[in-house]
């Protein structure tokens, strides 16, 4: 087994434990914590995968912006001390099973799949994850998507104030 | 690496997410099983686009085959950013008015 392989599958794990531990984790600051660790690991996939824009996006964007922003909204409000509610375990039965059962249906899919067999993905090669390249087709091709999402971050922040404004 | 692996693993990511909506009472962790499957997404987004480029880059190393798929990625994050930012407005004012973010609260549209 390769350094690439170790990687992936280290990786991998890391990602799965953390994302089970979001569940799992009766404390809502340490559900974004452990979010954190998944999407550290992830960014380590893109690494992986030689899409370094946005292996550092990801960790910019989400990692560093809105998971502040989720810890800083639960400081807010001061949840960090254990609610109790009404446990009802025939719906957190019922929710597990429909995941379960929808996990299987796909795992069945990818493996029945034809069109997947002995299709690789591109590991350590290929420039097109470089910021150059990316860059290049975002302010050609892309220029009028990109324009529309500033346009689209403006309103959600004029938005979310105005939702947010004790009136 | 074999694209299977890829699929399955954010397969298993976007089916915890899913769990976590159907089973947990709060609403932020709610929200964060939802930026959970996005990111699933987003990683098999990046492996398809990886995928094709592999292809494309045996015979002609200089083809930018598969970049889209880097940038939807982009405008999901994109997209993903803002929504958080009116969402967790929203939560906010939901604490403000029934002091707890349980969903199992919510249900006032029944009567």
């Amino acid at each position: 087994m390769g350094i690439i392989q170790f990687l992936f599958w280290f990786l991998s794990a890391i990602a799965l434990t953390g994302a089970i531990m979001v569940l799992a984790s009766k404390n809502p600051v340490h559900s974004v914590l452990w979010l954190i660790v998944v999407f550290f690991a992830i960014s380590g996939h893109y690494v992986l995968l030689n899409a370094q824009f946005l292996a550092i996006v990801n960790l910019i964007v989400y990692a560093g912006a809105i998971m502040v922003l989720f810890l800083f909204v639960i400081m807010l409000m001061n949840l960090s001390v254990v609610i109790e509610t009404r446990k009802n375990l025939w719906m957190k039965f019922a929710g597990i099973v429909s995941g379960g059962i929808l996990f299987l249906i796909m795992i069945s899919v990818v493996r029945s799949s034809a069109d997947m067999v002995n299709r690789t993905a591109q590991l350590k090669e290929g420039n097109i994850g470089l910021i150059q390249t990316l860059g290049k087709v975002l302010f050609t091709e892309y220029v009028v998507p990109f324009e529309i999402s500033s346009v689209l971050f403006l309103s959600a922040m004029v938005g979310a104030v105005v939702i947010g404004k004790k009136d | 690496m074999p694209i299977q692996y890829y699929i399955t693993l954010a397969a298993c990511l976007f089916c915890i997410g899913i769990v976590g909506v159907l089973v947990r009472r709060n609403a932020i962790i709610i929200f964060m099983c939802i930026e959970l499957m996005l990111n699933a997404v987003n990683l098999l987004l990046v492996a398809f686009s990886k995928m094709y480029h592999g292809a494309a880059f045996a015979h002609d190393a200089t083809s930018t085959t598969g970049i889209d798929g880097q940038l939807f990625v982009f405008f999901i994050m994109v997209v993903a950013a803002a929504e958080v930012s009116v969402g967790l407005a929203v939560i906010v004012m939901m604490y403000r008015n029934v002091h707890s973010v349980d969903v199992n609260f919510l249900n006032r549209l029944k009567n």
